[in-house]
This record gives C-alpha cells, structure tokens and sequence, in this order.
C-alpha cells in the first residue's frame, strides 16, 4: 500500500516511460485475442524476449510482462494464475508462488525486484504489444 | 577516508555473535575495523538448542552465524584461531598460530567451559562432556557401541544431555550430588514431581550420590563408584555438573576475576584493563557469572552501546527459564524461592496429572514476584509478564493456576492490558511496543514475519504465543480481520464454500465469486474452488471457465520442475504392471529423450518434458493403454499393495486385488490435499498401509481398517477405524470417509491435520462414518456413486480435443522451444542444467534474459 502522493508519482513515470518506448518502441502481433482463455496468460516469443501476454478474467484488458521468473530462473510466469491483491491485478509465479503487478511488474512480495512489463493494445480482436526496437538499449 | 580502528572480539559463540550483530546494526563498523575469534571451526551456532542435533535437526537449523552473513554486517571472521595471550599494555593479542593483532578494543566472549569434578579415571575413552557441536558428534560415535549412558549431573544441562543419551537408544541413567533434580530452579516438590515424570521415561535418577571414580575395564569406562561404595555400570560417562567461565586469558594477562571465577566488569561490561570488555559467560558482574544467553545477549548491546558513546548499563538481569527436558515442561521465573521479606506463596500440587505450579507474592499480595511450573509450562509466558511489569494480580491470584475449567475468576490477561514498555521477549530484549510498532510499520501480517523482523521468539520461542497475540491484536486494531476466511476474495472458509457450491448448485468459479465474494480471485482461492467444484460435480477441469483457476500442474496435467519443464506419471493401479506395459514405458521415455525415476507409490515418473512435448508423449501412453495418474492433482494418487496371498506364503488376503478396486474407485477424487492409500496381505504390513490416509491391513477374518496417517514433512501413523470387516465395508466406510474429509477440511489440509483439529478425533469421525450420527452417509455415498460414474481420464479427453492441445504450444506466436531448457547427462540420464553452466548461452546471445529493474518505490 502506497499513500497517495506516492501512486500520482509513480503513475507519472510510469507514463514517462511509456512515452520513451512510444518513441523508439514498435507494436507487434501476437495473436488473436481469443486465443487466449480470459483469466489466464500465455508466452510468446518476440524478438528472442520471452513475454508473458495476460488476459483479465471479465474484461478486455491484456497485460505483457517480462516472463521470466527471477526466483527460479525459469521462464514460467505466464502459467501463473491470475488474480488480484487489494485491487491490484497480478499474476502469482507458479514455483514459489511471488506475485507480480500485472501493472508495473512489481514484484508484490519483494519490492526490491521488478520485471519489465510492456503496453499492449486490442487492434481489429488481435493483440498487440509495444516492444523496445532493435538496437534499443537493454 | 580517516583509518579505522581495530575492534577485537574473542570467540564467536552466541554471545559474541550477538556482539558483532548488535556492533554492525549499531554501525559501529564504520569506526572499527571488527575482527572476531573463534575456536571452533563453524560460526557460532544456538548452543541453547544442541539437543535438537538429536532430535533430526542438522547442524544448518541451528547455525547462527555463516560467512556471508558476517561479510553483509562488515566484520571479519577468523575461524579455528584461538587466542592464546593477550597484552593489556601493548593492546595486542597473539593467537595459538602466533599471530599478533593489535586492538584499539578488545572483548571477551570466551564463554565458559565444562566443570568437570576432579575424580580418578575422568579422562578414559567414554567419558565426555556436553557442550559443543564436535563433542555431540564424537558422543554420537562412541554411543554406537553401548548399551548405558551415565550423565554425571542433574541440572538443566544435566537432563538435556540424558534426553541426547535417550534418543541415541541407550539406556540413560543420572547422577545428582544435590538431593533433588535441578536445583536451582526449582525447590523440593518441583524436583520430586519432576523425578517422577523423568523416571516414568525410562531414565534411571540417583540423587544424592557422590562419585569418587569412573571405573575401567581395559582401557574403556565400565561405569561409577560412589562414596557410599556403590557402583553403576555404563559404557559411557557424559559430564554435565556446571560450568565454569573462562577467564584464564585474562587472568594470566593481570585482568582482575572475581571471587568465583569470571572476569571482573562493571556495569558497562568493561573489565580492569583499559578499552577491554568482557560479555556473557565469561564475564563476572559484581562477582557473578551468568550462564543464560538472555544476560549474555544484554551485557553484548551494553558493551556495544558503550562503545558507541552511549550511555547504558547491564541493570539487574532476568533469570527465568523455560524448557522442555525430556518432554517435560520446567518453568522457573523471577523469585522463584520466595527470597524477598515477607513474599507469600501459593502453590497447586497435582498428583494425578503430575503437575506442580508455585506462585511467589508479595507482601500485600497485589503483585507476582516469581514461580515454579513443572510438567504443565504452558502459563509461563503469561505468569512471566505479571511479573515483569508487576501487574495487579487482582482477588484471586489464585486463578491463575487453577486447572482449566476448575473455578472461574481468572483475570484475563488480555494483551491489549500490557504497557508498550513491557518485555515480551527477554532473550532478545524485545517490547510489546516494538513489536507492535514493526506490525504496524512493516505492515506484517504472519508470525514468521513479525518473528524475523524484530527476532522476538527467535530464541528460545517460549513468547510465541503473547507475539501471536499482539500481531492478532494490531491486524484487529488495523481493521484486519482475523477469520478462517480463505483469502481475502471470499468470507468464508472452504467448508463455507463447498457447502455454497452444492447447496446453491453454483457451477463456476465466475458464479461464485459474483455471488458470495469480491474481486479477482488469486492463486489461494482459484485452485480452492476448482478443486470443490471438482470434487461436487466432477467436470473436465480444463472447460474454459475452469482453466484459469488450476494451479500449472493442473492446468497442463503434468507436474512442473524447478527449470519449468514437466514430469509425467502414468497410472500403475496398485503398482501392478505387465512387461509389456514396462517396455512400453521404456520405449516412450526413450524416444522423447525423458530421466526416468520409480516414484514411492509403485510408480514410474518421468521427467524433463517441454510443455509442447506433453501431449505426443500422452498420445503413445494412452495406446499403450495407460491413463492418467493424477500425480499433479490434489486427488487421490495411489493405492500401494504388496504382492498378498497370491505369492506370498504369508499373505492371507489377495491385497493386489483390493487395492486395485479401491484405487479404480477412487482415482481421479480431487480433494483438499493429495491422498494416498495401502493395502496389506498379512500383519507384517509391506505395503505400509499405517502412514496412508487410509489403510487396509488384511486379518485371517478380513481386514482392519486405519485412517489418517502420513508420512512427508511429519509422519503421523494412522489410526485403527474398524476392525475384521468385509471387503463391502471397506468401500462403504471408505466412501463415507473420503466424502466427509471432502466436505469439512480446510484448503491443503491433509486427513492427519484434519483429524487432530476436529473436535472429538476419531471417536467422532467412527460415529458418523459407521453410526451415522448425523444422518448424512446415504448422501455422502451417493455423491460418491456420482464422482466415481463420471470418471473420465483427463489425458484422453485433452488429446481428442484440438482446441486444448493449442495450450500446449510453446509460444502463442512460435513453435521454437523454450531455449532456457537445457540438459547435461549425469549417470546415463539427463537432469537440469544448473544457471552456472547456462551462462554460455546467454553469453551467445541463445537465452535472452529481461532487464530486471529496481522497483520504483525501492
């Protein structure tokens, strides 16, 4: 939990963010939104990155992050179950169980680790994620 | 930077790895250079609890210290460097490697060492004392070869050591000088309730008695003489009569001792010499030395403040104790002799339950001045409080060790009635208010939280409970209810929720969660719900409503590995399998390249299948003619049998055959938790049927039936249910059992968990499984009868569906495998590679690792 002061600061860089990548980003297909059952995620394989593209359970809201679990190593977070901790939409890892902010890949029970996470968009019922472009410094 | 100066500490028990904890949090290591001593060659360890070595413990539970954790505070360690002199005028130190180090500080945590008495024959091959980790090990090895173990010594040291003999599987005996047993805490009517306890456990107590040898034979000890000429045979002779502080470093470099050893320090711990301190065991405070740790911990954050430039001092020291000896309770606080003027006591003596509880008052009886507790400690944190923040007692004081039920009056010490001031644990010297404060602070919801967050009950854990207390107490405070509540989706608990499910014929996670919950769910309640479902109208768990809420291994039927590749276990009913069925499994595992293990159940399990790879691997299984083993579900997975009557000369009933029945019944049963089961053909019980969930041991007359029982993390046996019964009541008693765990655990609460939290235990479970006492069993068999009709192997309907088997891709947009999976060989088989030896590919760029960021709120 955040005062508020801390959520508008955060939500700031956030779209700071946002706008960088907009800038130097590129959006690709991943597939066709109902390719993917509401409530769960699904890896997918971009530019050699492995993501994890997450569908909300009652909405039209899809989230891409980073689908690499930093607490075993594996690329597993997108076989996760999804769900939500005081409203915040996360996706638990399926070895130890650590949840991420679907949001900003915060790592909700280690707030000291992060996992990228990447804007995505529903264009003609197929999903799209903005991926840094090639050459972009990572 | 200005040079730091040099700290020295010498010995690294647990008083000096308080020391360098406290030095470090205090950031004392920016003004020294700290450099600690130890003799041993292992960082300190919890000397308190070295009995838990025996108890199967390993020596990492209860390290203290280890390398890294000293490199994070900034100090140094030199281990197996034991300082030999020091010179208090040149401000040096020389250790037995004749190294010489300088200090600017110096302090002494030596300890203390066995006393043993000075009697003819205490050096022989045998005789041992009680104290280390290395004298642990070479009592475990020379107790290989014995019979009898003497403990010279009936003190609190004294009777752990016989409790060590004990599970070592000798025969223990304990010899006292003193006529009672630990006779520094508690007086004549503890020790003799407590000498009864203690010999009712097969220990052997001979108090009162003086040795004046340890006899030989050969060059062996063969037992004691006493003075009054008796002897005692044993084959080993452990000494635990005390111990004495080790000051003679500094007696030989002219520090001042006290009068009965010790070194001599002020109430800052600073002893004679200057910028010399002196801690715990070792250390004599106006002529007393202190063998608890709590002093010890308190004399290390006084030197550390003193250091520092602060103020402090050692004050008067708390003394209580409490511990398990043996398996009995001893507590012993504050006055526990009734020593100050006046005091008046009240003690409960219970012959029957073998149970004594002393209560030392005040003068005007307003006030707990101490008390003793034997055989029933369970007051002892609460008595402890009274006392430490000199509570009135009220009327009846009396109360507060009357038996439970016995009277009324007690005056209920609500933790909400305790000042923030008062010491909750007095080992690590920790307040309510600090504890409450972290609560608060750190938003900590979980006991283990609040435990390593401020180290209250880290030590001994006798505050647990008032610690459990305070975090209930602040989480209501906050508005946090503490409820069975399953998560924070739904308020209610799972049995709440089955009973939601069937009664209002709720079909969906969706249904539910709209209807009696808020929220998205998560990964308590999902898996929860499915499994209800399953268990209530046993559907395909992967229909699209249900996908989202299976754990992994239910979601891909297969359970996952640390790399995120799955392992496959077919269905081996009662671990009856053909040749062929052998070959076929050989083959299938050859071709898909797959590590193969035989599992406890009378299975075969194999590993290292990719997610694409699982169905073309359960295509081949089921033509072999295999199903689904349902080792990835919370669901019954086997029923293990041994051969029985139709091999062997002893078996009297065809187990194979029943636990092939019972297993085809069952399987497929998705439950709170995993549940296995047994059959045996003779009492001899191969199949171990008596540490299943449920298990049939075959009789001349029929079978007996035990429920309940598990191995794993803690083993518990089952219990007899029934005895010489009818295979037909097996399955009907079975039915109704399976059933009604079903209906009333909790989420991953096995049948022995379950068993011991529901009130009435097996007597219970009997009356509404055999007698019906609730009228529910016609219902419980038929919801059975509907599980068991609507069996389908999970594998067969997944590969028949196109549609399903697209989950199965690697990649929503790729067919490439994941290539962070990798094996090397070991032993003819593949396994995991390590992270170590996939660097390479992320060096070739082959594995693309994300940028992990720091958090934004970090």
């Amino acid at each position: 939990m955040y005062v508020s002061d801390d959520i508008s600061e955060k939500r700031d860089e956030l779209e700071g963010m946002k706008d960088l990548e907009l800038s130097e980003g590129r959006w690709v297909e991943v597939c066709r939104l109902s390719r993917i059952t509401p409530g769960t995620g699904a890896a997918a394989l971009i530019d050699g990155e492995q993501i994890a593209v997450v569908r909300a359970r009652n909405s039209e809201n899809v989230f891409a992050l980073s689908n690499f679990d930093p607490f075993s190593k594996a690329f597993v977070i997108a076989r996760g179950i999804v769900g939500d901790r005081e409203g915040t939409p996360k996706i638990a890892s399926p070895i130890f169980k650590q949840s991420f902010d679907l949001r900003t890949g915060e790592c909700l029970d280690d707030p000291s680790v992060r996992l990228p996470v990447y804007p995505t968009r529903i264009t003609d019922g197929r999903i799209e994620v903005l991926v840094p472009s090639r050459g972009h410094g990572s | 930077m200005t040079e730091r100066k040099e700290l020295l500490v010498v010995g690294n028990g647990m008083v000096g790895h308080h020391f360098l904890n406290e030095a470090a949090a205090r950031g004392l290591t920016s003004e020294y250079r700290i450099r600690a001593f130890g003799e041993e060659p292992r960082p300190a360890y919890d000397r308190v609890n070295l009995s838990k070595l025996f108890d199967g413990k390993t020596e990492s539970d209860i390290a203290l210290g280890s390398r890294e954790h000293y490199e994070k505070l900034g100090v140094e360690l030199e281990l197996d460097e034991t300082v030999v002199s020091m010179d208090v005028k040149a401000q040096t130190v020389t250790t037995q490697r004749g190294r010489t180090f300088a200090y600017d500080a110096l302090v002494l945590a030596t300890g203390s060492r066995p006393f043993v008495p000075d009697v003819p024959g205490k050096e022989l091959p045998g005789c041992f004392v009680y104290r280390t980790i290395d004298d642990l090990d070479q009592i475990r090895a020379h107790a290989a070869s014995c019979k009898t173990g003497i403990v010279i010594g009936g003190g609190l040291l004294g009777l752990e050591a016989a409790g060590a003999l004990v599970s070592l599987g000798l025969k223990a005996h304990v010899v006292e000088f003193m006529p009672r047993l630990m006779p520094l805490q508690v007086d004549d009517v503890g020790g003799a309730v407590l000498k009864t306890r203690i010999e009712s456990m097969g220990v052997e107590l001979h108090l009162g008695k003086k040795t004046v040898e340890v006899m030989k034979s050969g060059e062996r000890v063969c037992g004691l003489r006493f003075a009054d000429g008796e002897e005692l045979e044993a084959d080993i002779v452990v000494f635990s009569a005390g111990i004495r502080a080790r000051d003679e470093l500094a007696r030989h470099s002219g520090l001042a001792v006290g009068d009965r050893g010790g070194i001599a320090v002020d109430m800052q711990c600073r002893a004679s010499a200057p910028n010399v301190f002196a801690i715990g065991e070792c250390a004599a405070l106006a002529g007393k030395t202190y063998g608890l740790v709590a002093p010890g911990y308190r004399m290390a954050e006084v030197a550390v403040r003193t250091l520092a430039g602060e103020s402090a001092d050692c004050g008067s020291f708390d003394l209580s104790t409490k511990l398990k000896l043996l398996g009995v309770d001893v507590g012993s606080f504050g006055d526990a002799f009734g020593a100050a003027p006046g005091s008046k006591t009240i003690s409960l003596y219970d012959g029957v339950a073998r149970t004594y509880k002393k209560l030392v008052l005040s003068e005007d009886q307003k006030h707990l001045l101490g008390g003793i507790l034997v055989g029933d400690a369970s007051s002892y944190s609460e008595l402890l409080t009274y006392v430490q923040n000199q509570l009135d007692v009220g009327e009846h004081p009396e109360a507060l060790i009357a038996p439970a039920g016995g009277g009324s009056g007690k005056p209920a010490l609500g933790i909400d009635r305790l000042p923030d001031t008062a010491i909750i644990c007095s080992c690590n010297n920790v307040d309510k208010g600090a504890i409450a404060c972290a609560i608060r602070e750190q938003k900590l919801t979980k006991l283990a939280m609040v435990k390593s967050c401020t180290k209250a009950g880290t030590t001994c854990g006798s505050c647990a409970t008032l610690v459990g207390d305070i975090l209930k107490s602040e989480l209501k405070r906050a508005g946090v209810a503490v409820t069975n509540h399953i998560c924070e989706h739904f308020p209610h608990s799972r049995q709440e929720l089955y009973h939601l499910v069937r009664v209002r014929k709720i079909q969906s996670f969706d249904q539910l969660i709209a209807e009696h919950g808020k929220g998205e769910g998560c990964e308590i309640c999902k898996p929860a719900v499915a499994s209800i479902l399953a268990s209530t109208w046993n559907d395909y768990i992967l229909k699209a409503e249900h996908e989202g809420l299976q754990d992994t291994n239910d979601r891909f039927l297969a359970n996952i590995q640390k790399d995120g590749t799955y392992s496959v276990v077919p269905r081996v009913a009662a671990g009856e399998i053909t040749p062929d069925q052998l070959i076929a499994l050989g083959t299938i595992a050859k071709r898909h390249g797959l590590y193969t293990k035989i599992t406890g159940g009378q299975r075969i399990d194999m590993f290292g299948a990719r997610l694409e790879q699982l169905p073309a691997v359960w295509r081949e299984l089921i033509d072999a003619g295999f199903e689904s083993g349902h080792a990835y579900g919370k669901a019954l997975r086997t029923v293990k049998s041994c051969v029985g009557s139709t091999w062997c000369r002893y078996g009297v009933q065809d187990s194979v055959g029943l636990a092939l029945r019972i297993e085809n019944r069952y399987k497929g049963l998705r439950s709170p938790h995993k549940l296995k089961g047994a059959v045996s053909g003779c009492a001899r019980e191969c199949a171990e049927a008596q540490g299943k969930d449920f298990g049939v041991i075959a009789t001349e007359k029929g079978y007996n039936l035990y429920l309940c029982g598990n191995g794993g993390m803690k083993p518990q046996h089952a219990l007899l249910f029934a005895s010489d019964i009818d295979e037909e009541t097996v399955i009907r008693y079975l039915d109704r059992f399976l059933m009604f765990y079903v209906r009333t655990a909790d989420r991953l609460q096995r049948t022995a968990a379950w068993l011991n939290n529901l009130e009435g235990g097996l007597d219970y479970v009997k009356s509404v499984v055999i007698d019906d006492s609730l009228g529910i069993c016609a219902e419980l068999e038929a919801e059975m009868d509907h599980v068991v009709d609507t069996y389908q192997c999970e594998w067969k309907t997944t590969v028949e569906s196109p549609e399903r088997l697209t989950r199965f891709q690697p990649f929503v947009n790729s067919n490439e495998p994941d290539p962070n999976v990798v094996f090397v060989r070991e032993r003819g088989q593949i396994r995991p590679a390590l992270w170590e030896e996939k660097q390479g590919l992320v060096e070739a760029g082959q594995v693309h690792l994300p940028v992990l960021q720091p958090a934004l709120s970090a």
